[in-house]
């Protein structure tokens, strides 16, 4: 019993940071926190799951499914990325925060309903790339093989977001515009090239966490904006921007959901906003987030 | 006019930011009526000092009495309250209203209604008063006008007079004439000078331009790393040696 | 207290409507009408420089107090119910404004999902309780004991005049110190500090009038739908009420009305011809309003009114 909740916390807390580390990512690097996270990841995994349908439907071999589940996540990160930066979110840049909601906000309206006119109010499964590798037993229990990938795939698309950031010469370049957007500009950055790049990883991150579950669940229209509350349910509680606090969220908030759905199914999401407004009740700014003094 | 105890008084107060230490153990008192300035190099704890006193920052050890209170602890909105007001810097207006609507707030918070959420922020003659007040620094046409339309001279004399509006008993002013160009320095001192004293408000105020010092500060104080190293009347603090090489070489 | 022209023919419009409208614009006007009391609750979170996603709680919290009155005792009489829905709107936010009213920017508008999002899903599990994903019928209210029509004159002058309280209360609390200072959230809390007032209490208490806004609203809106759902709490609906707030600019009172009544219009018809892109169109429109007309339509009225001026004296001469 101890095990399976061990599993399943690791288990959701692989998916939650798939989920969230592009939203922090983004919000780090533009100082938006782009609402229309959740419809990208909810297109991904539709674009995903259709893909892997069609190219199995045509006989390609099961195996290659993970690639098609991968490719669906590519074209959407690099259709809605510079598209949305580009179009929409260029132009809101020196704006109040609120107008920034109510335009990615907008753009979650628009996709949610996209998706619903291109694939329709039925429910798609593939579950092929989930079935493929099989379960495996330890101890008594058995427990899907996918599930794991899920955690390795986290693992590795956390590692290189880190090595981007920490190792190549484009992330030095945008950890300076996080610290400092005027001094970058000063030293010849551009600035506009690094939010298109930004987002559009961002972008990437969502669609891959949209592709990589689709496979465990039924693709349904509407699930944009519970993805996106839970989403920033983990950031804020990790600290937004941070990419090691969308880590350590995701597996509170992984762990917290494990616990509870053993416990008391009823109160699963009760328990992870709860636990947002304790986080943040004591830490406004977030396990791992900054605080932003003003000076006067 | 002056009374026995100080209106405000410093003591053993000691605030450290990492490795810089912004006040060292201060101790002073300031009497009621008194026109003090500060002057000192940057990063010698004058700001920091007007941070502690107002609340915005806590010290590590030591006490601030403000008539005979201490308010260590009190969050800026209750010292307020107890009278004391500040002017920063920096500006801090309120951007998206009128010159007049920012002033007219300070007098409401001044008659017990800057809470109120069902009385006129127009009501009570204040608005004649408001327009009176901004008559007196010249601002008077640019009341109806965005506070984001002011110059940057009149942002600092609007920002004095949101404080000024308040009736403090004691005024803290962070370099009231930064940001004046040079003709208008001493036209605006004279104009604060006169309304300030003709209240009788005890006012400190933090400077850099020793001239506006030495014409209108009745004491000075010097401070230099965290601590006060003179006080006394302009004339003697400013010739004095050890202030010219500590502030005076570094300005 | 000076009333503007403007205001009095938009009152004497909305009073004479019914005389001379078809009964289904009146059931348009009715929905406009409490539309525009939750969305007041929205203006003024805006006019602070905060949105909120989650003002359907509020909402939600009104129709339900219908729901259960209903349910338990029967009892469907409007001039209580408005009352006490308000009220229960007040108290709804007077707790969770504990803890909303220490939060600005993302985090308000993000918790006040979550929180309407709790309630949405507290609404439909609990469903021995609440009716669950049926909901609750509500059945014919009543006024002052007797039985009316919900989309008749009757509903359609209390309804004006719950709206008229509405705005009257609103516009006290914009002309007000705190009404003032809310335009300040976010902006320069630390002059609102060192004026010696409080950020936190001027936000709690927008947010209690908010919710009382809402709970109103949500009360006129039972008895006109028939009947209340958990929907009520969802983030669709909260979506609704910031989009109208957006659509008809939120630096004016006129403007929650002027947005809650075309939406109204807007619904009506966008139900026959585009069944199926509802969502997007409303994302549509709001994104041509945030990139081309930031004010939304009172200001497309005041660009109106300021370019028909000179027009006018120059007849007036002749």
């Amino acid at each position: 019993m101890l095990a399976i909740v061990l599993f399943d916390g690791l288990n959701y807390s692989a998916t939650l940071f798939l989920l969230s580390v592009g939203l922090t990512f983004v919000y780090g690097v533009l100082r938006v926190l782009n609402i229309s996270h959740g419809a990208i990841y909810a297109f991904g995994a539709y674009m995903a799951t259709w893909i892997t349908i069609k190219l199995l439907g045509v006989g390609l071999p099961v195996f290659l499914s993970y690639l098609m589940l991968f490719a669906g996540a590519v074209i959407i990160g690099l259709v809605f990325g510079p598209t949305i930066e580009r179009l929409c979110l260029r132009r809101i840049y020196g704006s109040d925060i609120h107008i920034q909601l109510l335009l990615t906000y907008a753009i979650l309206l628009i996709l949610d309903d996209a998706m619903k006119l291109i694939w329709g109010m039925e429910p798609m499964f593939v579950s092929e790339p989930y079935t493929f590798i099989g379960m495996f037993e330890v101890g008594g229990i058995i427990y899907p093989v996918y599930n794991f990938l899920l955690m390795v795939i986290a693992a590795i698309f956390g590692g290189f977001l880190i090595w981007l950031l920490r190792r190549t010469r484009f992330g030095k370049i945008v950890v300076s515009v996080i610290h400092d957007r005027e001094v970058s500009v000063a030293m010849g950055v551009n600035v506009s090239l690094v939010f298109n790049v930004a987002f559009t990883i961002g972008a990437f991150a969502a669609a891959m966490g949209g592709a990589f579950i689709a496979p465990t669940i039924a693709v349904v229209p509407g699930f944009a904006v519970e993805v996106v509350v839970m989403a920033f349910a983990v950031i804020a509680i990790g600290g937004m921007g941070s990419l090691e606090g969308a880590a350590l969220g995701a597996l509170i908030v992984g762990f917290a959901r494990a616990i509870s759905i053993h416990l008391f199914a009823e109160l699963e999401l009760v328990a992870i906003y709860l636990i947002m407004v304790l986080v943040l009740a004591f830490r406004p700014e977030g396990l791992f987030g900054q605080v932003e003094e003003r000076r006067i | 006019m002056n009374d026995a105890a100080p209106i405000l008084e410093a003591v053993d107060l000691t605030k450290h930011f990492g490795m810089v230490t912004a006040a060292d153990g201060i101790n002073l008192q300031i009497k009621q009526g008194e026109f003090v300035g500060i002057v000192g190099a940057n990063g010698s704890g004058k700001t920091t000092f007007i941070n502690l006193t107002t609340g915005y920052l806590k010290p590590e050890k030591g006490r601030i009495l403000f008539m005979g209170k201490n308010t260590v602890g009190m969050p800026p909105r209750d010292i307020i309250k107890s009278g004391l007001a500040r002017s920063f810097q920096i500006p801090q207006l309120y951007t998206n209203m009128t010159v007049l609507e920012s002033l007219l707030l300070s007098l409401a918070a001044e008659s017990g209604n800057g809470g109120s959420f069902w009385h006129s922020l127009f009501g009570d003659s204040r608005v004649s008063e408001g327009m009176d007040m901004l008559e007196r620094v010249g601002l008077r046409r640019y009341a109806n006008r965005f506070v984001s339309e002011l110059p940057e001279g009149g942002r600092k004399l609007l920002d004095i007079m949101m404080s000024f509006a308040l009736k403090p008993k004691l005024l803290l002013m962070d370099e009231p004439t930064s940001g004046v160009s040079i003709e208008d320095k001493f036209e605006v001192m004279d104009i604060l000078v006169k309304v300030l004293q003709e209240s009788d408000i005890t006012t400190i105020f933090v400077e850099h331009d020793m001239e506006v010092i030495q014409r209108y500060a009745e004491r000075v104080l010097v401070f230099n790393d965290g601590q006060i190293i003179a006080d006394g009347e302009p004339d003697s603090v400013l010739a004095d040696p050890e202030v010219i090489r500590t502030v005076l070489g570094k300005v | 207290m000076k009333i503007k022209p403007a205001v009095l023919i938009v009152a004497a419009l909305f009073i004479l409507a019914p005389l001379v409208v078809p009964s289904w614009i009146m059931f348009i006007l009715i929905k406009g009408l409490f539309m525009f009391i939750a969305v007041l609750g929205v203006t003024m979170f805006l006019r602070g420089g905060q949105v909120t996603f989650g003002h359907a709680l509020f909402y939600a919290t009104g129709t339900y107090t219908v729901g259960f009155s209903v349910k338990w005792f029967g009892f469907r009489e409007a001039l209580v119910l408005v009352p006490v829905g308000t009220l229960a709107g007040l108290l709804m936010a007077a707790l969770v404004g504990l803890i909303m009213a220490r939060y600005r920017g993302v985090f308000f508008a993000m918790l006040n999902l979550a929180f309407s999002m709790i309630l949405y899903a507290v609404l439909l599990k609990l469903y021995w309780f609440t009716g669950g994903t049926d909901g609750l019928a509500i059945g014919v209210p009543t006024l002052a004991g007797v039985p009316i029509h919900a989309s008749g004159f009757a509903f359609y002058y209390f309804s004006l005049v719950i709206a008229g309280i509405a705005t009257y209360v609103v516009y006290r609390f914009l002309a007000s110190p705190v009404g003032y200072l809310l335009t300040a959230l976010g902006e320069n809390e630390i002059r609102i500090e060192y004026t010696g007032e409080s950020a936190r209490r001027v936000l709690y208490l927008t947010y209690v009038l908010a919710g009382g806004l809402g709970g109103a609203s949500g009360v006129l809106a039972a008895f006109t739908i028939g009947h209340v759902v958990p929907e009520d709490a969802f983030w669709i609906q909260s979506g609704e009420f910031v989009f109208v707030a957006l659509l008809g600019g939120f630096e004016s009172i006129a403007g929650a009305l002027m947005g809650a009544v075309a939406f109204e219009f807007i619904q009506t018809y966008a139900s026959k011809f585009i069944p199926y892109a509802w969502q997007l169109m409303l994302g549509g429109i709001m994104l041509l309003v945030i990139l081309f007309r930031p004010g939304g339509l009172f200001a497309i009225y005041e660009s109106a009114v300021e370019w028909l001026r000179p027009k006018k004296e120059g007849i007036a001469h002749e």
